[in-house]
Protein backbone atom coordinates (compact mmCIF):
# COMPACT_ATOMS: atom_id res chain seq x y z
CA UNK A 1 0.00 0.00 0.00
CA UNK A 2 1.10 2.94 -0.94
CA UNK A 3 1.68 5.78 2.02
CA UNK A 4 1.57 9.49 1.49
CA UNK A 5 3.95 11.02 3.67
CA UNK A 6 2.88 14.73 3.31
CA UNK A 7 -0.98 15.08 2.41
CA UNK A 8 -1.59 17.25 -1.09
CA UNK A 9 -3.77 20.74 -0.05
CA UNK A 10 -6.96 21.91 -1.22
CA UNK A 11 -6.04 25.70 -0.82
CA UNK A 12 -3.05 26.77 -0.46
CA UNK A 13 0.96 27.39 -1.19
CA UNK A 14 3.56 25.15 -1.73
CA UNK A 15 6.90 25.93 -2.37
CA UNK A 16 9.07 23.10 -3.48
CA UNK A 17 13.12 22.12 -4.55
CA UNK A 18 14.18 23.88 -1.18
CA UNK A 19 17.52 22.79 -0.93
CA UNK A 20 17.40 19.90 2.11
CA UNK A 21 17.77 21.13 6.12
CA UNK A 22 16.77 24.73 4.81
CA UNK A 23 12.70 24.04 5.42
CA UNK A 24 12.70 25.49 8.92
CA UNK A 25 14.71 28.73 7.70
CA UNK A 26 12.15 29.36 4.95
CA UNK A 27 9.39 29.28 7.09
CA UNK A 28 11.57 32.26 9.36
CA UNK A 29 12.08 34.35 6.76
CA UNK A 30 8.42 33.94 5.59
CA UNK A 31 7.41 35.15 9.22
CA UNK A 32 4.90 32.02 9.36
CA UNK A 33 4.97 30.38 12.85
CA UNK A 34 2.78 28.25 14.90
CA UNK A 35 0.88 32.27 15.89
CA UNK A 36 -0.62 31.81 12.80
CA UNK A 37 -4.13 29.50 13.60
CA UNK A 38 -5.63 29.82 10.05
CA UNK A 39 -2.77 28.07 8.85
CA UNK A 40 -1.98 23.98 8.78
CA UNK A 41 1.41 23.70 7.41
CA UNK A 42 3.58 20.80 6.68
CA UNK A 43 6.38 20.27 5.95
CA UNK A 44 8.38 17.42 4.37
CA UNK A 45 12.55 17.15 4.87
CA UNK A 46 14.92 15.70 3.06
CA UNK A 47 12.16 14.11 0.69
CA UNK A 48 13.79 12.25 -2.61
CA UNK A 49 12.92 14.04 -5.47
CA UNK A 50 13.68 13.57 -9.38
CA UNK A 51 17.07 15.81 -8.75
CA UNK A 52 17.49 14.79 -5.72
CA UNK A 53 17.31 15.37 -2.22
CA UNK A 54 14.72 18.47 -1.05
CA UNK A 55 12.37 19.83 1.26
CA UNK A 56 9.17 20.65 1.24
CA UNK A 57 6.94 23.45 2.77
CA UNK A 58 2.79 23.45 2.28
CA UNK A 59 0.43 26.16 3.70
CA UNK A 60 -3.01 25.56 3.97
CA UNK A 61 -5.52 28.38 3.17
CA UNK A 62 -2.84 30.79 2.48
CA UNK A 63 -1.73 31.98 -0.73
CA UNK A 64 2.14 33.60 -0.71
CA UNK A 65 2.18 37.11 -2.36
CA UNK A 66 5.46 37.74 -4.94
CA UNK A 67 7.14 40.25 -2.17
CA UNK A 68 6.69 37.50 0.85
CA UNK A 69 8.28 34.84 -1.50
CA UNK A 70 11.11 36.50 -3.18
CA UNK A 71 12.52 36.97 0.53
CA UNK A 72 13.82 33.19 0.72
CA UNK A 73 15.14 33.42 -2.38
CA UNK A 74 18.33 34.18 0.06
CA UNK A 75 18.75 30.60 1.18
CA UNK A 76 16.27 28.42 -1.06
CA UNK A 77 17.52 30.19 -4.86
CA UNK A 78 16.11 26.85 -6.85
CA UNK A 79 12.43 26.75 -4.99
CA UNK A 80 9.71 27.02 -6.91
CA UNK A 81 6.16 28.31 -5.67
CA UNK A 82 3.03 26.65 -6.51
CA UNK A 83 -0.39 28.41 -5.53
CA UNK A 84 -3.09 25.71 -4.93
CA UNK A 85 -7.06 26.41 -5.27
CA UNK A 86 -9.35 23.70 -5.00
CA UNK A 87 -6.59 20.98 -5.37
CA UNK A 88 -5.58 22.41 -8.53
CA UNK A 89 -1.75 24.45 -9.40
CA UNK A 90 -3.38 27.64 -10.57
CA UNK A 91 0.34 29.77 -10.20
CA UNK A 92 3.61 28.25 -10.24
CA UNK A 93 6.53 30.09 -10.60
CA UNK A 94 10.19 30.15 -9.01
CA UNK A 95 11.47 32.68 -6.50
CA UNK A 96 13.48 35.83 -7.44
CA UNK A 97 15.82 37.51 -5.57
CA UNK A 98 14.83 41.01 -5.08
CA UNK A 99 17.57 44.25 -5.82
CA UNK A 100 16.79 45.17 -2.28
CA UNK A 101 16.64 43.04 0.71
CA UNK A 102 15.06 44.71 3.89
CA UNK A 103 15.24 43.55 7.53
CA UNK A 104 15.70 40.07 6.11
CA UNK A 105 19.80 39.78 6.85
CA UNK A 106 21.28 41.51 10.09
CA UNK A 107 25.10 43.02 8.94
CA UNK A 108 27.93 40.81 9.79
CA UNK A 109 29.80 43.68 10.64
CA UNK A 110 29.57 44.34 14.44
CA UNK A 111 30.77 48.09 14.31
CA UNK A 112 28.07 48.58 11.27
CA UNK A 113 25.60 51.78 12.62
CA UNK A 114 22.52 49.53 11.31
CA UNK A 115 23.94 46.69 14.41
CA UNK A 116 23.10 50.07 16.89
CA UNK A 117 20.16 51.51 18.13
CA UNK A 118 18.98 53.37 15.39
CA UNK A 119 15.56 53.01 14.20
CA UNK A 120 16.23 51.95 10.43
CA UNK A 121 15.96 47.97 9.19
CA UNK A 122 18.88 46.06 8.16
CA UNK A 123 19.13 47.38 4.17
CA UNK A 124 21.05 45.30 1.78
CA UNK A 125 21.81 45.90 -2.14
CA UNK A 126 22.10 42.89 -4.39
CA UNK A 127 25.38 43.01 -6.58
CA UNK A 128 24.92 39.80 -7.95
CA UNK A 129 22.14 37.48 -8.47
CA UNK A 130 23.90 34.73 -9.49
CA UNK A 131 26.24 33.68 -7.45
CA UNK A 132 24.00 35.68 -5.05
CA UNK A 133 26.28 38.83 -3.60
CA UNK A 134 24.84 41.12 -1.42
CA UNK A 135 26.42 44.41 0.29
CA UNK A 136 25.17 46.27 3.25
CA UNK A 137 23.54 49.49 2.44
CA UNK A 138 25.15 51.88 5.41
CA UNK A 139 28.69 50.10 5.81
CA UNK A 140 29.09 48.08 2.51
CA UNK A 141 30.34 44.76 3.85
CA UNK A 142 29.70 41.71 2.00
CA UNK A 143 28.54 38.91 4.75
CA UNK A 144 30.55 35.68 3.60
CA UNK A 145 27.95 33.46 4.75
CA UNK A 146 24.31 35.18 3.91
CA UNK A 147 22.01 32.19 5.71
CA UNK A 148 24.21 32.75 8.89
CA UNK A 149 23.18 36.14 9.19
CA UNK A 150 19.08 36.03 8.55
CA UNK A 151 17.61 37.64 11.08
CA UNK B 1 27.18 69.98 -13.24
CA UNK B 2 24.81 70.69 -9.99
CA UNK B 3 26.06 69.63 -6.58
CA UNK B 4 22.64 71.57 -4.41
CA UNK B 5 21.93 69.44 -2.05
CA UNK B 6 24.07 66.42 -2.46
CA UNK B 7 25.45 64.29 0.41
CA UNK B 8 29.02 63.51 0.42
CA UNK B 9 29.31 60.34 2.12
CA UNK B 10 31.95 58.24 -0.50
CA UNK B 11 34.37 59.30 -3.09
CA UNK B 12 32.58 56.33 -5.01
CA UNK B 13 29.20 58.17 -5.15
CA UNK B 14 31.43 61.02 -7.69
CA UNK B 15 32.76 60.51 -11.24
CA UNK B 16 36.24 61.29 -12.75
CA UNK B 17 34.50 64.48 -14.29
CA UNK B 18 33.10 65.47 -10.99
CA UNK B 19 36.05 64.82 -8.88
CA UNK B 20 37.57 67.40 -11.34
CA UNK B 21 34.94 69.73 -11.13
CA UNK B 22 35.36 70.27 -7.57
CA UNK B 23 38.94 70.41 -7.82
CA UNK B 24 38.88 72.96 -10.24
CA UNK B 25 36.17 75.14 -7.72
CA UNK B 26 39.01 74.58 -5.08
CA UNK B 27 41.71 75.89 -7.28
CA UNK B 28 39.96 79.21 -7.00
CA UNK B 29 39.24 78.95 -3.36
CA UNK B 30 43.16 78.96 -2.90
CA UNK B 31 43.60 82.83 -2.47
CA UNK B 32 40.47 83.08 -0.18
CA UNK B 33 41.84 80.08 1.88
CA UNK B 34 45.19 81.43 2.01
CA UNK B 35 43.32 85.04 3.70
CA UNK B 36 44.36 87.38 1.24
CA UNK B 37 40.77 87.56 -0.34
CA UNK B 38 38.08 88.01 2.14
CA UNK B 39 34.72 86.29 0.77
CA UNK B 40 30.85 86.52 1.72
CA UNK B 41 29.69 83.47 -0.55
CA UNK B 42 28.20 82.04 2.55
CA UNK B 43 27.18 84.74 5.21
CA UNK B 44 23.71 83.60 5.13
CA UNK B 45 24.94 79.70 5.98
CA UNK B 46 25.15 77.74 9.30
CA UNK B 47 27.57 74.89 9.30
CA UNK B 48 26.94 71.53 11.90
CA UNK B 49 30.44 70.25 12.97
CA UNK B 50 29.28 67.08 14.59
CA UNK B 51 32.45 65.70 15.63
CA UNK B 52 31.75 62.20 17.68
CA UNK B 53 35.45 61.27 17.58
CA UNK B 54 38.61 63.12 17.85
CA UNK B 55 39.62 65.15 15.07
CA UNK B 56 42.41 68.00 14.68
CA UNK B 57 42.80 68.53 10.84
CA UNK B 58 39.69 67.41 9.54
CA UNK B 59 37.30 69.28 12.17
CA UNK B 60 39.34 72.31 11.77
CA UNK B 61 40.09 72.49 8.36
CA UNK B 62 36.11 72.46 7.58
CA UNK B 63 35.28 75.38 10.46
CA UNK B 64 38.18 77.48 8.91
CA UNK B 65 36.23 76.35 5.17
CA UNK B 66 33.15 77.72 6.31
CA UNK B 67 34.26 80.93 8.60
CA UNK B 68 36.51 82.24 5.01
CA UNK B 69 33.17 81.75 3.16
CA UNK B 70 31.77 83.99 5.95
CA UNK B 71 29.54 81.54 6.98
CA UNK B 72 28.57 80.17 10.57
CA UNK B 73 29.71 77.20 12.49
CA UNK B 74 27.83 75.38 15.42
CA UNK B 75 28.57 72.00 16.99
CA UNK B 76 30.18 69.56 18.96
CA UNK B 77 33.93 67.78 19.04
CA UNK B 78 33.09 66.26 22.82
CA UNK B 79 29.48 63.90 22.57
CA UNK B 80 29.54 63.72 26.47
CA UNK B 81 28.38 66.92 26.37
CA UNK B 82 25.41 66.69 24.61
CA UNK B 83 22.30 64.53 24.76
CA UNK B 84 23.74 61.40 22.66
CA UNK B 85 25.38 60.75 26.74
CA UNK B 86 21.70 60.23 27.39
CA UNK B 87 21.30 57.78 24.90
CA UNK B 88 19.83 59.78 22.23
CA UNK B 89 20.31 57.94 18.79
CA UNK B 90 22.19 59.35 15.64
CA UNK B 91 19.03 59.69 13.92
CA UNK B 92 17.53 61.93 16.30
CA UNK B 93 20.79 64.07 16.44
CA UNK B 94 21.05 64.35 13.37
CA UNK B 95 17.04 65.41 13.33
CA UNK B 96 17.70 67.98 15.64
CA UNK B 97 21.15 69.59 13.75
CA UNK B 98 19.21 69.73 11.00
CA UNK B 99 16.25 72.49 12.02
CA UNK B 100 19.19 74.47 13.49
CA UNK B 101 21.76 74.57 10.03
CA UNK B 102 22.29 74.15 6.37
CA UNK B 103 24.79 71.57 6.19
CA UNK B 104 26.26 68.84 8.70
CA UNK B 105 29.52 67.91 8.75
CA UNK B 106 30.20 65.09 10.64
CA UNK B 107 32.58 62.19 12.34
CA UNK B 108 31.28 59.31 14.05
CA UNK B 109 32.96 55.73 15.66
CA UNK B 110 30.44 53.23 13.37
CA UNK B 111 30.83 52.52 10.08
CA UNK B 112 27.60 53.16 7.66
CA UNK B 113 26.83 56.31 10.17
CA UNK B 114 26.83 58.89 7.02
CA UNK B 115 24.76 57.04 4.81
CA UNK B 116 22.23 56.67 7.72
CA UNK B 117 22.35 59.94 8.67
CA UNK B 118 21.76 61.47 5.02
CA UNK B 119 18.40 59.30 5.22
CA UNK B 120 17.23 61.36 8.22
CA UNK B 121 18.45 64.76 7.10
CA UNK B 122 16.99 67.08 4.53
CA UNK B 123 20.12 69.20 4.79
CA UNK B 124 23.33 67.59 3.01
CA UNK B 125 25.40 65.77 4.58
CA UNK B 126 29.48 65.62 4.30
CA UNK B 127 31.14 62.65 5.92
CA UNK B 128 34.13 63.64 7.74
CA UNK B 129 35.51 59.86 8.72
CA UNK B 130 33.21 56.77 9.42
CA UNK B 131 34.55 54.57 11.56
CA UNK B 132 36.83 51.89 8.98
CA UNK B 133 34.69 53.04 6.48
CA UNK B 134 34.61 56.57 3.87
CA UNK B 135 36.73 59.46 4.45
CA UNK B 136 35.99 61.43 1.15
CA UNK B 137 36.80 65.05 1.77
CA UNK B 138 40.65 63.31 2.74
CA UNK B 139 40.43 61.67 -0.66
CA UNK B 140 39.67 64.73 -2.44
CA UNK B 141 42.54 67.16 -0.79
CA UNK B 142 45.13 63.82 -1.42
CA UNK B 143 43.90 64.16 -5.29
CA UNK B 144 44.24 68.20 -4.57
CA UNK B 145 47.50 68.11 -3.67
CA UNK B 146 48.54 65.55 -6.09
CA UNK B 147 47.20 67.76 -8.67
CA UNK B 148 48.68 70.76 -7.04
CA UNK B 149 52.18 69.33 -6.78
CA UNK B 150 52.39 67.34 -10.03
CA UNK B 151 50.65 69.37 -12.34
CA UNK B 152 48.67 66.37 -13.00
CA UNK B 153 47.00 63.54 -11.52
CA UNK B 154 47.35 60.90 -14.19
CA UNK B 155 51.05 61.38 -15.13
CA UNK B 156 52.46 59.71 -11.70
CA UNK B 157 53.57 56.30 -10.82
CA UNK B 158 51.86 56.56 -6.96
CA UNK B 159 53.31 54.38 -3.78
CA UNK B 160 51.12 53.84 -0.75
CA UNK B 161 52.87 53.21 2.18
CA UNK B 162 52.59 51.55 5.50
CA UNK B 163 49.11 50.33 7.12
CA UNK B 164 46.88 49.26 4.25
CA UNK B 165 44.96 47.14 5.93
CA UNK B 166 42.98 49.37 8.20
CA UNK B 167 43.87 53.05 7.41
CA UNK B 168 40.58 54.19 5.99
CA UNK B 169 42.09 56.93 3.58
CA UNK B 170 44.23 54.09 1.35
CA UNK B 171 41.05 52.52 0.47
CA UNK B 172 38.99 55.53 -0.90
CA UNK B 173 42.63 56.89 -2.53
CA UNK B 174 43.31 53.59 -4.37
CA UNK B 175 40.08 53.52 -5.72
CA UNK B 176 40.21 57.28 -7.08
CA UNK B 177 43.33 56.95 -8.50
CA UNK B 178 42.54 53.69 -10.22
CA UNK B 179 39.92 55.66 -11.86
CA UNK B 180 42.31 58.24 -12.79
CA UNK B 181 44.15 55.13 -14.54
CA UNK B 182 47.28 55.80 -12.19
CA UNK B 183 49.69 52.81 -11.16
CA UNK B 184 50.16 52.30 -8.00
CA UNK B 185 52.87 50.14 -5.88
CA UNK B 186 51.47 49.02 -2.15
CA UNK B 187 54.02 48.71 0.29
CA UNK B 188 53.14 47.05 3.47
CA UNK B 189 53.97 44.53 5.93
CA UNK B 190 52.81 41.05 5.15
CA UNK B 191 49.41 41.71 8.12
CA UNK B 192 48.69 44.98 7.06
CA UNK B 193 48.15 44.48 3.03
CA UNK B 194 45.88 46.05 1.49
CA UNK B 195 42.51 43.96 1.29
CA UNK B 196 42.50 42.03 -1.53
CA UNK B 197 38.66 43.30 -2.83
CA UNK B 198 40.67 46.25 -3.23
CA UNK B 199 43.69 45.28 -5.26
CA UNK B 200 40.59 43.11 -7.49
CA UNK B 201 39.01 46.29 -8.08
CA UNK B 202 41.97 48.31 -9.18
CA UNK B 203 43.34 45.86 -11.43
CA UNK B 204 39.48 45.56 -12.96
CA UNK B 205 39.47 49.34 -13.37
CA UNK B 206 42.83 48.40 -15.77
CA UNK B 207 45.78 50.18 -13.60
CA UNK B 208 48.99 48.26 -12.83
CA UNK B 209 49.19 47.13 -9.13
CA UNK B 210 52.49 45.84 -7.70
CA UNK B 211 52.64 44.64 -4.09
CA UNK B 212 55.71 44.53 -2.13
CA UNK B 213 56.67 44.29 1.68
CA UNK B 214 59.91 46.36 0.82
CA UNK B 215 60.28 50.33 0.04
CA UNK B 216 62.88 50.06 -2.77
CA UNK B 217 62.75 51.09 -6.66
CA UNK B 218 62.02 54.56 -5.01
CA UNK B 219 63.74 56.15 -8.29
CA UNK B 220 60.54 55.06 -10.25
CA UNK B 221 57.85 56.70 -7.88
CA UNK B 222 56.62 60.28 -8.03
CA UNK B 223 54.60 60.16 -5.31
CA UNK B 224 55.07 58.29 -1.97
CA UNK B 225 52.00 58.32 0.44
CA UNK B 226 53.00 57.53 3.97
CA UNK B 227 50.61 56.00 6.79
CA UNK B 228 50.55 55.35 10.34
CA UNK B 229 51.43 51.80 11.54
CA UNK B 230 49.41 51.70 14.71
CA UNK B 231 50.91 50.54 17.92
CA UNK B 232 47.60 48.28 18.79
CA UNK B 233 47.26 46.05 15.43
CA UNK B 234 50.63 44.36 17.12
CA UNK B 235 50.19 42.12 20.40
CA UNK B 236 53.64 42.04 20.77
CA UNK B 237 55.46 46.07 20.88
CA UNK B 238 58.78 44.61 19.92
CA UNK B 239 57.11 43.57 16.71
CA UNK B 240 55.41 46.80 16.06
CA UNK B 241 59.02 48.42 16.85
CA UNK B 242 60.43 46.07 14.24
CA UNK B 243 57.92 46.76 11.23
CA UNK B 244 57.24 50.47 11.95
CA UNK B 245 61.11 50.84 11.71
CA UNK B 246 61.71 49.12 8.10
CA UNK B 247 58.88 51.72 6.69
CA UNK B 248 60.36 54.66 8.23
CA UNK B 249 61.34 57.83 6.18
CA UNK B 250 64.57 59.75 6.59
CA UNK B 251 67.07 61.19 4.67
CA UNK B 252 68.70 57.68 3.98
CA UNK B 253 65.27 56.58 2.08
CA UNK B 254 65.03 59.22 -0.01
CA UNK B 255 68.77 59.18 -0.97
CA UNK B 256 67.75 57.79 -4.35
CA UNK B 257 64.66 59.12 -5.02
CA UNK B 258 63.49 61.13 -8.35
CA UNK B 259 64.23 64.81 -7.99
CA UNK B 260 60.66 66.22 -7.48
CA UNK B 261 59.31 62.95 -5.80
CA UNK B 262 56.64 64.48 -3.12
CA UNK B 263 56.14 63.11 0.50
CA UNK B 264 52.37 62.96 1.65
CA UNK B 265 51.26 61.57 4.41
CA UNK B 266 47.40 61.91 6.07
CA UNK B 267 48.65 63.03 9.81
CA UNK B 268 48.80 62.80 12.51
CA UNK B 269 52.18 61.13 11.81
CA UNK B 270 54.43 59.09 14.69
CA UNK B 271 57.31 57.96 13.27
CA UNK B 272 56.75 56.64 9.93
CA UNK B 273 58.69 60.33 8.70
CA UNK B 274 61.59 61.49 10.32
CA UNK B 275 61.24 65.25 11.09
CA UNK B 276 64.85 65.63 8.79
CA UNK B 277 62.64 65.14 5.92
CA UNK B 278 60.49 68.22 6.49
CA UNK B 279 62.84 70.51 5.28
CA UNK B 280 63.43 68.91 1.94
CA UNK B 281 61.86 69.75 -1.17
CA UNK B 282 60.04 66.28 -0.74
CA UNK B 283 57.74 67.41 1.87
CA UNK B 284 54.26 67.92 0.93
CA UNK B 285 52.44 67.01 4.10
CA UNK B 286 52.18 70.21 5.63
CA UNK B 287 51.01 71.38 2.18
CA UNK B 288 48.65 68.59 1.75
CA UNK B 289 47.01 69.94 5.03
CA UNK B 290 46.54 73.00 3.85
CA UNK B 291 44.80 71.67 0.89
CA UNK B 292 41.95 70.79 3.48
CA UNK B 293 40.48 74.23 3.66
CA UNK B 294 40.19 74.58 0.01
CA UNK B 295 38.48 71.58 -1.12
CA UNK B 296 36.05 71.37 1.90
CA UNK B 297 35.36 75.26 1.13
CA UNK B 298 34.32 74.07 -2.58
CA UNK B 299 32.37 70.85 -1.04
CA UNK B 300 30.50 73.53 1.18
CA UNK B 301 29.68 76.22 -1.68
CA UNK B 302 28.53 73.45 -3.89
CA UNK B 303 26.40 71.27 -1.93
CA UNK B 304 24.90 74.69 -0.32
CA UNK B 305 24.13 75.56 -4.17
CA UNK B 306 26.00 78.78 -3.89
CA UNK B 307 28.60 77.84 -6.65
CA UNK B 308 27.16 76.31 -9.45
Amino acid sequence: MKELKVQPIKDGTVIDHIAPGNALKVLKILGITETQPDSVISIAINVTGKRGKKDIVKIENRELDTKEVDKIALIAPNATINIIRNTEVVEKRRVEVPDEIVGIVKCANPNCISNMKEPVESKFIVKSKNPLRIKCYYCEREPDDISSQII
Amino acid sequence: MNFEGRDVISIKDFSKEEILYILEVAQKMVPIAEGKEKSDLLSNYIMASLFFEPSTRTRLSFETAMKRLGGMVIGFSQPGTTSIQKGETLADTIRTAESYCDVIVMRHPNEGSARLAAEFASVPIINGGDGAGHHPTQCLLDLFTIKREKGSIEKNRIALVGDLKYGRTVHSLAYALALFGVDMMFVSPPELQMPKEVVEECREMGVDVTISNKLDNLDEIDVLYVTRIQKERFPDPEEYSRVAGSYRIDLKTLENAKEDLIVMHPLPRVDEISSEVDKTKHAAYFRQTFNGVPVRMALIALVLGEVK
